[in-house]
């Protein structure tokens, strides 16, 4: 046998990983909440119906731009798109490109799907799968360090959901609240808590700054979405499962499976 | 008192293997209690490194079930009763002999980094900091070197061909606290994306998990590092800067 001098290769450990405990349940659990939720969303969008029951507008479909739309947000609409076979192209795919990208450049969903789609690692101290491995040095991943202009993005998206929750309030009747008013109100605030906790949101609004004390305002701003920032995974699952959800209470309001129920 | 086993790591780079050992443990003990019974009952020749068994020095890093740990913090409690306890060397470095690693790589990354250039000092030739400047740097200087989060690092561990051009969280951290520093004039944006190799971080925090000084590694410096970065292709921010007239070494 060829003896190594001390120090000079790694310890001669075959194994992937020593670990014992259940390291895989965390990324088979990320796998299949995203998966269910990449399907339903996808399927909802597709469907181009039950996403508005006055005064609801489903997130999916918010602003809906389209001609068609059950409920202009604008107004006026953008003439409709459509294709040979698929036919009109539903207004939700005009917009859900933006919280789309936001999310999919989000640090937090970054070390998700890393960690449970691309097994880069699976788990800490578990071997990578893959043997080549670049980062986020080459196309395409080198576009996640544009997650600040999806940020940018998605706030214009807090402003038009807030719109839609405060017109939730007005029923064909006048003013009142109604459970799906709740349900919208619930889902803007999880939406807005996740996209202001944000980590590049932190930056731009003031990590950036080298000395504190000469940017009062900056650093107070920065200390709360600090706060904020600490509670940014939290922020995104329950984001995540609220705009589903509120799109599934409104879809099922919209085919009268339930009914909404008044509380004012 | 009772009897647990231990599965440690026998060897060099030449060759080696798991061994097992029954010990003695008794109530309270840590992983590197029942180690150096195990060294001064069973197996003299047993070689450890440790200092300060406080969690301070940052000596005893290793691999025990394997999760990057310092043995003298993690407690046999943590075990059920019956549990095999595997103690390896820490897997990221080459091996000296059984749980002792050459961390050699780790002292080279650190003389690279530019190191702090002072601006130039008040008009009365002092240089001043409010606490708030430095709130933030300062839970980077909590650091032991113990570099368990290198040893994590898969960019480290798994691709041992970008260790060339890739400094591993501990080093990100230094850069990070020398980059938000306040009295710092130095710009290291072209070093941390070329010779540090930021851009192979991708953000797992695995680093961040296994600090034993809980510092949050990815979420208060990479992260920052990587928005540095971004900072100088976004016109946005550029734009910005230049209407409100701010400096590098400045607000």
């Amino acid at each position: 046998m060829i003896r190594q001098p001390a120090g000079a290769a790694r310890p001669p450990i075959a194994a992937a990983h020593l670990r014992t405990d259940a390291w895989w349940v965390l990324p088979v659990t990320v796998v299949i909440v995203l998966g269910a939720f990449v399907v339903y969303s996808t399927w909802a969008a597709l469907q181009n119906a039950h996403y508005f029951f006055a005064p609801y507008l489903s997130p999916f479909y918010s602003p809906c731009l389209s001609q068609s739309c059950l409920h202009l947000t604008f107004g006026v609409g953008l003439p409709d798109v459509s294709f040979p076979i698929v036919g009109v192209v539903s207004p939700a795919f005009l917009i859900l490109w933006g919280p789309g990208l936001f999310r999919l450049t989000c640090y937090y969903y970054r070390k998700a799907y890393y960690r449970s789609f691309w097994l880069a690692p699976a788990a800490c101290a578990v071997r990578d799968v893959k043997r080549a491995y670049t980062g986020e040095t080459r196309f395409p991943l080198i576009l996640q360090n544009f997650h600040r202009y999806a940020w940018y993005v998605a706030v214009v998206f807090i402003v038009l959901l807030t719109w839609d929750a405060l017109l939730a309030f007005r029923f064909p009747n006048g003013f009142g609240i109604g459970v799906g008013t709740v349900v919208m109100w619930v889902n803007v605030i999880l939406l807005a808590a996740y996209t202001f906790s944000c980590h590049s949101c932190r930056h731009v609004c003031g990590g950036h700054v080298d000395v504190f004390s000469r940017a009062p305002g900056r650093y107070r701003v920065w200390h709360v979405l600090s706060w904020l920032n600490e509670r940014h995974p939290t922020y995104a699952w329950l984001s995540l499962f609220s705009v589903g959800l509120t799109d599934l209470y409104i879809r099922l309001v919209s085919m009268g499976i339930i009914r909404d129920l008044r509380i004012l | 008192m009772a009897t647990v086993t231990m599965r440690v790591f026998r060897g060099d780079a030449g060759g080696g293997s798991f061994k097992d050992y029954r010990v003695e443990a008794d109530e309270g003990m840590v992983v590197l209690d029942v180690i150096h019974r195990l060294q001064a009952t069973q197996a003299n020749d047993l070689a450890c490194r440790w200092n300060c068994k406080a969690g301070k020095c940052g000596s005893c890093s290793a691999e025990v079930n394997g999760k990057p740990r310092l043995m003298c913090m993690t407690r046999m409690n943590l075990f059920r009763e019956g549990e095999i306890i595997s103690v390896a060397p820490i897997r990221a470095f080459p091996i000296i002999r059984d749980l002792v690693t050459n961390v050699a790589y780790n002292y080279e990354k650190a003389k690279a980094i530019p190191p702090l250039r002072l601006k130039p000092p008040e008009a009365d030739g002092t240089y001043r900091m409010m606490q708030e400047d430095i709130d933030r740097i300062q839970e980077f200087h909590k650091c032991i070197e113990c570099f368990l989060c290198q040893d994590v690092c898969h960019v480290i561990r798994d691709h041992e061909a970008h260790k060339k051009a890739f400094a591993g969280p501990r080093f990100f951290i230094k850069l990070a606290g020398l980059e938000m520093h306040p009295l710092d004039a130095a710009d290291r944006t072209p070093f941390v994306r070329r010779e540090a190799g930021i851009g192979l971080c991708n953000i797992t925090k695995c680093c961040t998990e296994v600090c034993p000084e809980h510092i949050h590694i990815t979420d208060n410096g990479i992260i920052p590092l990587k928005e540095r970065m971004a900072d100088s292709f976004d016109p946005i921010v550029r734009l910005l800067r230049r209407f409100r007239g701010m400096r590098k070494d400045g607000a």
